[in-house]
């Protein structure tokens, strides 16, 4: 029991990372339609930009991390200014292949930045390292600081949702964009405020999930992948939907590889969330919470 | 336009279609130039250079499976090197032998390339068949995002199918060979009419045909009516169902055949490097083949070559160049040109020319005439000429403006 419970909390904190990648996916689909390819590079530039303030400019952790969000939050806004703008009432696959071409941008100039050295020792605000016992689980204090790190960014989603101008104007044109015109939202601001947002999530989702690993490298930006089946799982357009799929996918994923039977062969579980994701789209396209407008023929 | 003269009255049907190909004294003026140029290259080209017009071509025949399903018939796919990998390893398995080394378990089959590769595509196509029901009741980026899966499930399947993979570390693939000629024993020479060639020309001989064969393929498939079917499809669906087209049949159909396509890419790229293995066959080589048509231009057999010489020549023409070595940050950034010159050339393509580069070729094209309708205008004053010309370039435009901008 004990060892299952420690899976369930590895899984937890686990996919308390995916939800964080899983709401910058989220906030942009909700208010403009588009899936950002390059989230996953935002993740790895908000990591790198982190690491290099706290290790190389010697910032405390909370100044960098502000820097961080800045630096992806701006990345995202430019990008929706110039470019995404221009591809309204372009179809789908344009605009998947524009954002593609960021994440290819975005890397090599991580790449570049990083030079001969492709390692870069991750951000941590204290000793993410250490760990304490509570009736046999391991509970580790990345792991701790993920989860709480989650739960607050959700409650401040959550408040500026439903409090706020700006979030309210976001779910009016999420739920009708010609009715929110209607009453006077300016879509451009809100289009490039759902960038930023989003931006800063990948920089916040980012450095936890480097922070998880001992030293992290160019390839960090693939982990955003794993957010696609979080992401169909709760449902495409909904908040609550990317965090529930995010724990659900995380949780599923840490199970699956303690799990999984040898006669599946190695490596079954990094296919699993995958799996998950095709049998949720042939059975409920819109997910958990998704609105039931099913994009099928 | 002169009518070429019947070559005999046996062949009714090949005459027309070499009429078709051939008709025009522009066409057969351009296979000339094709012909010589094509000759150049295979005398002049060196080994290296070979090798990158080899690897452009192969990735062209990519190129050309993908434009199928995502230019023509509108369909996104990131999962076009899931289907590569089905064809390299049904290669390797078909065509390679059994392994010697003891202790590794891949087991192959032994069979002539006139059987592997035909196989290879048709594998791939009958998984694309099978796959094709359950993907294409998804749209847009759900299609994209299931596609995507697919990747990552091919790399693990073929990483636990030992027999035929050999595991993650790969397996050996067996280089063409057929009557005379062998890619692999150069005991003997190899000839072709008394001239002697080796390898690298005679991977860009069998490279210029399949890619040849396949364009021309595509080419007309595009023209004919499954060919419009698919690009109603991709236009407008509700509108293209309410004229008949049965959407169902024409994506399977742009399905299976770009399947089938990326299955030869794929065995004949495993049998170019000789060696695959599962990792080889991942997202970055769809996200690569997708930038190729997005630069090179959608829905166009020549903007695939075009796109895939781009995206996979520049890199090996790039490291020809001299690196610096001076300074380390601006070697990085030499090193890294070509990646973020697609990046930008994506962006910027998608942007200002969706197109491509094809769409910038016809653009320069009117532009010539143009000029060149500007320049007797103004030199010899002959108004006829002048109206003539501007008349036929604005008739250019408009074609272009048909062309799908954006309906990508």
């Amino acid at each position: 029991v004990a060892f299952f419970l420690q899976l369930v909390f590895a899984g937890l904190a686990l996919g308390c990372n995916y939800a964080l990648i899983a709401l910058g996916f989220t906030i942009i689909f909700k208010a403009s339609q588009v899936i950002n390819f390059a989230q996953g590079q935002f993740l790895l530039v908000g990591a790198y930009v982190v690491s290099v303030a706290i290790f190389q400019r010697h910032l405390n952790f909370f100044i960098a991390l502000l820097i961080g969000i800045a630096v992806t939050a701006a990345i995202g806004v430019v990008f929706e200014r110039l470019v995404l703008r221009r591809m309204i009432g372009r179809p789908p696959f344009t605009i998947i292949m524009v954002t593609i071409g960021l994440n290819v941008l975005l890397l090599t100039a991580v790449t570049i930045a990083l030079g001969g050295t492709q390692l870069v020792q991750p951000p941590a605000p204290f000793d993410f390292v250490g760990r304490f016992n509570v009736a046999g689980i391991t509970l580790g204090y990345n792991a701790l600081a993920t989860i709480g790190v989650t739960v607050l960014v959700c409650a401040l989603l959550y408040g500026f949702f439903s409090y706020t101008r700006y979030g309210l104007a976001m779910r009016a044109i999420a739920s009708d964009q010609e009715a929110a015109l209607a009453v006077g939202i300016k879509l451009s601001t809100l289009y490039a405020l759902a960038w930023a947002i989003a931006g800063a999530m990948a920089t916040i989702g980012g450095v936890f999930l480097a922070a998880s690993v001992p030293t992290f490298d160019a390839t960090l930006g693939n982990s955003a992948l794993v957010a696609f089946p979080a992401i169909i799982l709760g449902g495409l357009d909904s908040i609550l939907g990317a965090v529930v799929g995010g724990v659900a996918i995380g949780v599923i994923y840490e199970l699956a590889q303690a799990y999984s039977p040898t006669s599946l062969g190695t490596g079954f579980y990094t296919i699993v969330p995958y799996l998950v994701m095709i049998l949720v789209l042939l059975v409920r396209p819109y997910g958990l919470f998704g609105t039931r407008k099913v994009e099928r023929v | 336009m002169s009518e070429i003269p019947a070559a005999s009255a046996a062949a009714p049907l090949e005459e027309a279609g070499l009429r078709r190909l051939l008709g025009s004294a522009r066409n057969r003026l351009l296979l000339a130039a094709g012909v010589v140029v094509v000759g150049m290259i295979f005398f002049v080209a060196d080994d290296s250079w070979l090798t990158v017009l080899n690897t452009a071509m192969l990735f062209g025949i990519a190129a050309l499976a993908l434009n199928v399903l995502s230019g023509y018939a509108g369909q996104v796919s990131l999962g076009i090197a899931f289907f590569m990998s089905v064809g390299a390893f049904t290669a390797a398995w078909l065509g390679g032998s059994s392994s010697e080394i003891p202790g590794l378990t891949y087991s192959g089959l032994n069979l002539p390339f006139e059987l592997w590769l035909p196989a290879a595509g048709i594998v791939a196509g009958l998984l694309g068949a099978l796959l094709g029901p359950t993907a294409l009741r998804l749209k847009g980026f759900y299609l994209g995002i299931v596609t995507l899966a697919l990747v990552f499930i091919g790399t693990y399947a073929f990483k636990n199918l030992h027999f035929i993979s050999n595991g993650a570390v790969g397996r050996p693939v067996p280089l063409p060979g057929f009557g005379a000629f062998s890619f692999n024993d150069f005991s003997t020479p190899n000839t072709i009419f008394g001239l002697l060639v080796d390898k690298q020309q005679l991977w860009f001989l069998l490279s210029l045909v399949v890619l040849g064969l396949a364009g021309l393929f595509v080419a007309n498939v595009a023209r004919s009516r499954a060919g419009r079917a698919w690009q109603a499809v991709r236009d407008n669906e509700v509108a293209a169902s309410i004229m008949g087209v049965n959407l169902f049949t024409a994506k399977m159909g742009a399905f299976i055949l770009s399947s089938f396509l990326a299955g030869i890419a794929g065995a004949l790229l495993a049998s170019y490097t000789a060696y695959t293995a599962p990792d080889t066959w991942n997202l970055l080589l769809s996200i690569q083949l997708i930038a190729a048509i997005l630069i090179g231009g959608v829905a166009s057999v020549w903007g695939s070559i075009l796109g895939a010489a781009f995206v996979f020549g520049l890199p090996a023409v790039l490291a020809n160049l001299p690196q610096s070595t001076s300074e380390n940050g601006f070697q990085a950034f030499t090193n890294n040109l070509s990646t973020i010159l697609y990046g930008l050339l994506v962006i910027a393509f998608l942007l200002f020319e969706p197109a491509g580069l094809i769409g910038l070729f016809r653009r320069l094209q009117v532009l010539a005439r143009r000029l060149e309708a500007r320049r007797t205008g103004s030199e010899g004053g002959e108004t006829a000429q002048t109206l003539a010309a501007s008349s036929a370039a604005s008739q250019v435009e408009v074609e272009i403006s048909k062309l799908p901008h954006g309906s990508v």
